[in-house]
């Protein structure tokens, strides 16, 4: 992170935490009586404020000022957390965002009409206290003994009082009188400690909170007392104070000097910790160190295998060492990528609030599994799927009011998600109730853009299939929000990207549930290693269901039926060595496994299963982006290369064979 | 119509089914003892295999079939070079199958000459032109070309 744009480090961090802010807005909207999500609130808005002033976001951080004393007073429980209120501070917030992004472009107008409501709703004295100042600019001046004392470590720590000094005086006319009181003698002084207070009497037009401000990256290690001072004081009264002004030149009340940190500084470190506990490191260092752990995967899968015919037992040992401390490496990078899909699912909320109130249905989102880890990359890339996913539920799933009530249903809808571990997968979950998806509609759209040929027979799978078919929307009218047959291709699109899967389950009037079953990680799969001819092949072991023999009666009709009787049902089967062109003789016993992709099933005839195989997955190049079978390639413990199978199309493959059955 | 590059540039020539071939030495990475290869099926018979190249996975490239050369097994002079190309703008790191490496030369602009449009066995324009180096021709084929063009 050294030499990064400290203000671009602001712009991220302003955007974590203004989606907090939402978060925490949508919560309080729900149980307005929860002190919480009111705490979390307004800390967001104050660490904002803060920091945007720091780093020269002035109008934000002047805008959100507003914005968190009334938070402020909802705290202390003189304003109450209304609905309008919440509605102002979601505007509020939005303005915010682009005060930060593009400071230049902000409508300023805008800003001034949030501010006009915001005053408007907290109506009362004394929080638009400062508000009126700012919106009058009256010149309430007045005067305040402001007394601090910083933590005895804080020069270590960084903070330099000048800079607080400065910045006081910054605020009006200030006199400033550095308490000296506490300066041990000469043989007892730790120069590295800061031993001297300040007094410092400031008359200015900017309420106390301002003041407070100035000491907000120091109040939790520094004493501070601020009082109002009746009268003006002359300014002369605090010249003629004692000692030493901060006007003079390095009036630094201890030299820094390095010098071995004092043990008496254990309580107030152990305070300051929380703050280091987490760093922010780039997303493409991860994928570098996932880069580079892949490959000491593989390098250690072949040295595992040199020394599987050694005898020597000092290098097996040490190759048993080497194979726990990089799968204990392995799993820790893994773990750093995973964040909870809560950062995912909260987005969704302010999403379904909104498009609720713009279609004048009323809706409630509720969510479970949100603690459910999964790969930052991966939650990146799903997010718009999701709102894809989540609009056509609101949009067409759920009913207006009236026709629910009709239907015998609660006046108010309901879309859940919910994320849960499945295996190596995670299974993602977004569920209505309501109307469901219309077959007849579906099949007749289908059958008018000649998708399927008419009558024909399909299973309610794949009719739902065809809904993520480009172009394809049954929707008779177009809102601002769905209908334009965009949307539901692209979530197939990007599902597929990510190796995910795709399952649509509907009951008539009773609701909607699409279902995406999506591995933990992009770049780590647990395999099945199989063996067609010569060749080696990997199948992504998620789909793999079962292996069985191929029944010396079924490879005798070879030229007959690809049907096989999996306790009692009929299972379609592939002959890879026939796919794949192998000329080398089929071995004596062949076996057969059964992969599945939704509820399709599959049999896969190859020579040999040899394993699972801890796959590292590595693209392809360009040259073979036509190659349909494959997802990608692979490297095994010997150094050669193996196919990955990439199984939707298997499996859609396996379906042209049991159409053509049909057909015959 | 072949491009003539005019300028001269340093070369690794290799053979390939007889004839002497020249590709600009700067794309080379590195000249590899033939390793494990890997059949794709379905795919191409130019980058019909694929090899591991320290860790990465790299198609493979059998010049001779697009040069419709007789693909004979390999030998003990059969090397494998490994060049990256612009395919699209995206760097692509491409093994190149040769049946002997010979040196890294230099070939003067001078000395190439434009295709010949008759009196050749191979499409022209997988061809950027033809050296001369002593009494040998040598051919400089349009490596890029080879690769996009089907």
């Amino acid at each position: 992170m050294t030499g990064a744009d400290p203000s671009q480090i602001f712009r991220e961090e302003a955007a974590e935490l203004l989606a907090a802010l939402e978060t925490a807005l949508l919560h309080l909207e729900q149980r307005p009586a929860d002190r919480e999500p009111l705490d979390t609130a307004f800390r967001a808005l104050h660490t904002i404020k803060g920091s945007g002033s720091m780093f020269g976001f002035e109008a934000a951080a002047s805008f959100t000022h507003h914005l968190e004393s009334a938070f402020d007073r909802m705290r202390k429980g003189e304003l109450a957390a209304t609905p309008a209120m919440i509605g102002i501070a979601l505007a509020a917030k939005d303005h915010i965002r682009v005060l930060i992004d593009d400071p230049a472009g902000a409508d300023a107008a805008a800003g001034a009409g949030i501010l006009a409501r915001l005053a408007e709703q907290s109506d009362g004295a004394a929080m638009s206290a400062s508000l009126r100042q700012d919106l009058d600019d009256a010149d309430g001046r007045a005067s305040w003994r402001v007394r601090f004392r910083l933590a005895p470590d804080a020069l270590e720590r960084g903070t330099n009082p000048l800079l607080l000094l400065d910045e006081l005086r910054e605020l009006g006319d200030a006199g400033v009188v550095a308490l000296t009181g506490d300066i041990p003698p000469l043989e007892e002084l730790e120069p590295t400690l800061c031993h001297v207070a300040w007094e410092v009497i400031l008359t200015t037009t900017h309420p106390r909170s301002t003041i407070e401000d100035v000491f907000i990256f120091v109040i939790d290690e520094t004493e501070l007392t601020i009082e109002p001072v009746p009268v003006p004081v002359p300014e002369r009264e605090a010249e003629q104070g004692p000692v030493m002004t901060a006007d003079l030149p390095a009036p630094a009340p201890v030299p820094r000097e390095p010098a071995a940190p004092k043990a008496e500084a254990g309580p107030e470190k152990a305070k300051a910790q929380p703050a280091a506990n987490s760093i922010r490191v780039p997303a493409e260092r991860l994928d570098d160190l996932m880069d580079q752990v892949g490959e000491l995967v593989i390098a250690h899968a072949r040295l595992k295998q040199l020394v599987s015919d050694s005898v020597d037992l000092q290098i097996k040992s040490v190759t048993e060492e080497i194979e726990r401390l990089s799968n204990g490496l392995r799993d820790i990078t893994m773990g750093i990528r995973m964040v909870p899909v809560e950062s995912l699912f909260g987005r969704f909320r302010r999403l379904v609030r909104d498009l609720s109130q713009e279609l004048g249905k009323d809706v409630a989102l509720t969510m479970s599994g949100e603690e459910t880890e999964l790969d930052k990359t991966m939650i990146e890339r799903l997010n718009d799927p999701l709102v894809h996913i989540i609009r056509n539920s609101l949009d067409h799933g759920l009913e207006p009011a009236a026709d629910r009530v009709a239907a015998g249903k609660p006046p108010q809808g309901r879309i859940h998600l919910s994320a849960r571990h499945a295996g190596t997968r995670v299974l993602m979950t977004i569920r209505d109730d309501g109307r469901g998806l219309d077959r007849d509609r579906i099949r007749a759209k289908a059958e008018e853009q000649e998708l399927i040929p008419p009558g024909a027979k399909l299973s309610d799978a794949e009719l739902f299939q065809l809904i993520f078919h480009p172009g394809f929307s049954t929707a008779r009218a177009l809102t601002s929000v769905s209908g334009r047959g965009i949307g539901m291709d692209v979530v197939k699109r990007t599902i597929d990207g990510l190796r995910g899967t795709i399952e649509v389950s509907s009951t008539p009037g009773g609701g909607t549930e699409i279902t995406l079953g999506l591995p933990l990680t992009l770049a780590i799969i647990d395999g099945l290693l199989v063996r067609v001819g010569q060749g080696r092949y990997v199948i992504p072991l998620f789909a793999v269901e079962e292996c069985v023999e191929l029944p010396p009666d079924v490879e005798r009709r070879h030229a007959g039926r690809n049907f096989l009787n999996i306790r009692g049902a009929l299972v379609p089967f592939l002959r890879l060595r026939d796919s794949f062109g192998v000329r080398h003789p089929p071995d004596l016993y062949q076996k057969i496994v059964i992969i599945s992709s939704g509820d399709r099933r599959v049999g896969l005839v190859v020579d040999q299963v040899l394993g699972d195989h801890q796959t590292v997955i590595k693209s392809m190049s360009k040259l073979h982006a036509d190659v349909a079978s494959f997802s990608g390639a692979t490297i095994l413990g010997d150094g050669s290369v193996a196919l990955i199978l990439d199984i939707a199309q298997i499996v859609a493959a396996g379906q042209v064979q049991d159409q053509r059955r049909e057909a015959s | 119509m072949a491009v003539t590059d005019t300028r001269s540039f340093e070369a690794l020539t290799l053979g390939l089914g007889g004839e002497i071939f020249a590709i600009d030495a700067n794309s080379v990475h590195e000249i590899l003892d033939v390793v494990p290869q890997t059949e794709v099926p379905g795919a191409p018979p130019l980058v019909g295999r694929l090899i591991n190249v320290r860790g990465k996975v790299v198609p493979l490239a059998d010049l001779r079939i697009r040069f419709g050369m007789d693909c004979t097994p390999p030998t003990i002079d059969t090397r494998i070079v490994v060049v990256e190309i612009l395919l699209d703008d995206e760097p692509t790191v491409v093994g190149l199958l040769a049946d002997k490496v010979h040196e890294v030369t230099s070939i003067a602009g001078a000395s190439i000459e434009d295709t010949p449009d008759i009196g050749m066995r191979w499409n022209p324009d997988l061809i950027k032109g033809i050296g001369k180096r002593g009494d040998d021709f040598i051919v400089i084929p349009d490596i890029v070309r080879i690769f996009t063009t089907h």
